[in-house]
């Protein structure tokens, strides 16, 4: 049996909070794994693999969690790849589960970036004895320039305009606007983004994601267990991973680390692009959404602009993304890619009232951790109701 | 090249994977290192060519010229001393030897900035405490 339908999402849960300087990371895990067996129809004593990453877990934090929440899994994974990691979690679990290894795996998020005042997106370049930060650090690198730079080189490339960008930025707080949990829920035009003050050229304040506190939990078992559980099973149909970096001073900025992880995700899915009913897309910035797209192959590089200008990308439009406002509306707490799979299952399971897309059976999740013009990490999903 | 000029941004640090780099450009030269196996040039620099994975390298003086490749004129920093030197202008700038390299622009209004323009390499440094003679590679319009 292939890896492809074999394994499901039982159980998801997206913390409620957008702000919460009361609370621990471990403890917003910890609600929230609560929340998604809750959803599964599980305890915490079925769970016997343990996934996290967050703002502040060190190389060992995976332990502490555990110690936290007094568990002893067989099969323990706290990769830290940006805010894809869960989105890469779900795949590792996945494949643990096919092999045998474990049966039923928590995967964790939690932050409290907002209340912590992290200054997320242009809060670095501070001073660093590190060899290895000494290529960005004393030049003043941002999260935000990292991404700045690829949004002025599509610019320059293609024509893609400023308008163009701050579609994605409204069609979003559009979507928010119908998600009670959201954060940023009043709607904005074109002009507001535009006339948002300027952050790194050309990406404006409203071209960035929020920043708030939160956190969410996945429960991933196999297809034949996820069966029996209360919830439809939503099913791993395809997955794929990667990273972009410098390639020794040789990096093409337009082709991010989703052109690889597309394209294996798509291929262990056997579905085409045509097929996708929604997407959830990482959007720490506009140019993300947009160059993600790209790369994952739903137009070619270069038409990302026309692509999400007439609507398309809109509830209602042939390719709903980020139904739940995503991390320029909804909420972004440092690490955004639990989220993905969270909304994509709801959606998948027809949960999502007002935000609902009609008839969704097939989700694309692709989530980019890191800095987008220097290095990067991408971590693709296609979900399904069926095999 | 240019003189010196004074550095007030946070200074490198080299181990000695990344002298070469950095002292070349004390000497107010772009150190690049190429593989005498295979012919690769590299940067960032590393112990070893990546693509023979032995330590067949060479450091030479390249041209120190190259062309904007990409760039972000930075409106917001948070941090000290970034936040009082706004705006500025992050870059790569593709080498004439091939790499491209993570800087900024200098000595250009950043209204003027853009992708091709011609840049040569100016270099600046700052009073250290530990007897490093380094310096930090940026560029200038040519």
């Amino acid at each position: 049996m292939t890896l492809s339908g074999s394994v499901a999402i039982a159980g998801v849960y997206e913390h409620p909070t957008r702000w919460a300087p009361e609370k621990t990371e471990f403890q917003i895990m910890a609600e929230s794994a609560k929340g998604a067996l809750d959803d599964a129809g599980l305890a915490i004593g079925d769970v016997d693999a343990l996934f996290a990453a967050s703002m502040t877990m060190s190389g060992m934090g995976i332990v502490d969690l555990a110690e936290y929440l007094d568990l002893k899994p067989t099969y323990l994974d706290g990769t830290n790849i940006g805010g894809s990691s869960f989105v890469a979690h779900v795949a590792h679990a996945a494949a643990a589960i096919h092999a045998g290894m474990c049966e039923v795996a928590l995967v964790l998020y939690g932050s409290t970036a907002a209340s912590n005042a992290m200054a997320i997106g242009t809060g670095m370049g501070g001073e660093r004895r590190d060899p290895a930060a000494s290529f960005s650090a004393p030049y003043g690198m941002t999260t935000v320039g990292s991404y700045a730079l690829v949004a002025q080189l599509h610019q320059q490339r293609f024509g893609t305009t400023s308008e163009q960008l701050a579609e994605i930025a409204v069609t979003m707080r559009d979507h928010a606007s119908l998600n009670p949990a959201a954060k940023m829920r009043t709607p904005i035009t074109v002009d507001d983004v535009l006339a948002s003050r300027m952050i790194s050229e050309p990406l404006h304040l409203l071209d960035c994601c929020i920043i708030s506190d939160g956190g969410g939990a996945v429960v991933v078992t196999s297809a034949e267990r996820a069966r029996d559980l209360p919830k439809a099973p939503v099913l791993l149909l395809g997955c794929g991973e990667s990273v972009a970096h410098q390639e020794v001073g040789r990096q093409d900025l337009l082709t991010t680390a989703a052109r690889q992880s597309g394209t294996r995700a798509f291929g262990m899915a056997g579905v085409s692009h045509d097929d996708i009913d929604l997407c959830m897309i990482y959007d720490s910035f506009t140019i993300t959404v947009l160059a993600t797209l790209e790369n994952l192959g739903f137009c070619k590089v270069g038409d990302g602009g026309s692509f999400v200008s007439d609507g398309r990308i809109r509830l209602g439009g042939a390719l709903p993304v980020n139904p739940d406002g995503g991390g320029l509306s909804s909420n972004h707490p440092g690490m955004r890619g639990i989220f993905l799979v969270i909304e994509a299952v709801k959606q998948l399971r027809g949960e999502c009232d007002a935000r609902q897309v009609d008839g969704a059976r097939l989700a694309c999740v692709h989530g980019t951790g890191g800095t987008l013009g220097v290095a990067h990490s991408g971590a693709t999903l296609i979900l399904g109701t069926e095999a | 090249m240019s003189e010196t000029s004074e550095f007030t941004h946070p200074l490198p640090y080299a181990s000695w994977e990344t002298r070469g780099w950095w002292e070349g450009a004390g000497r107010g030269e772009i150190v690049l290192q190429r593989c005498t196996a295979c012919g690769l040039v590299q940067h960032k620099p590393r112990a070893l060519c990546v693509r023979c994975l032995t330590d067949t390298i060479e450091h030479f003086v390249a041209s120190g010229r190259g062309t904007i490749h990409t760039f972000t004129v930075t409106h917001q920093n948070m941090v000290p001393p970034f936040s009082g030197q706004l705006p500025y202008v992050l870059a790569y700038v593709e080498l004439e030897e091939g790499p491209r390299v993570f800087t900024n622009i200098v000595g250009a209004d950043p209204a003027s900035v853009h992708i091709g323009q011609a840049v040569v390499a100016d270099f600046a440094s700052g009073p250290r405490d530990d007897g490093e003679a380094i310096a930090v590679p940026r560029f200038r319009p040519a």
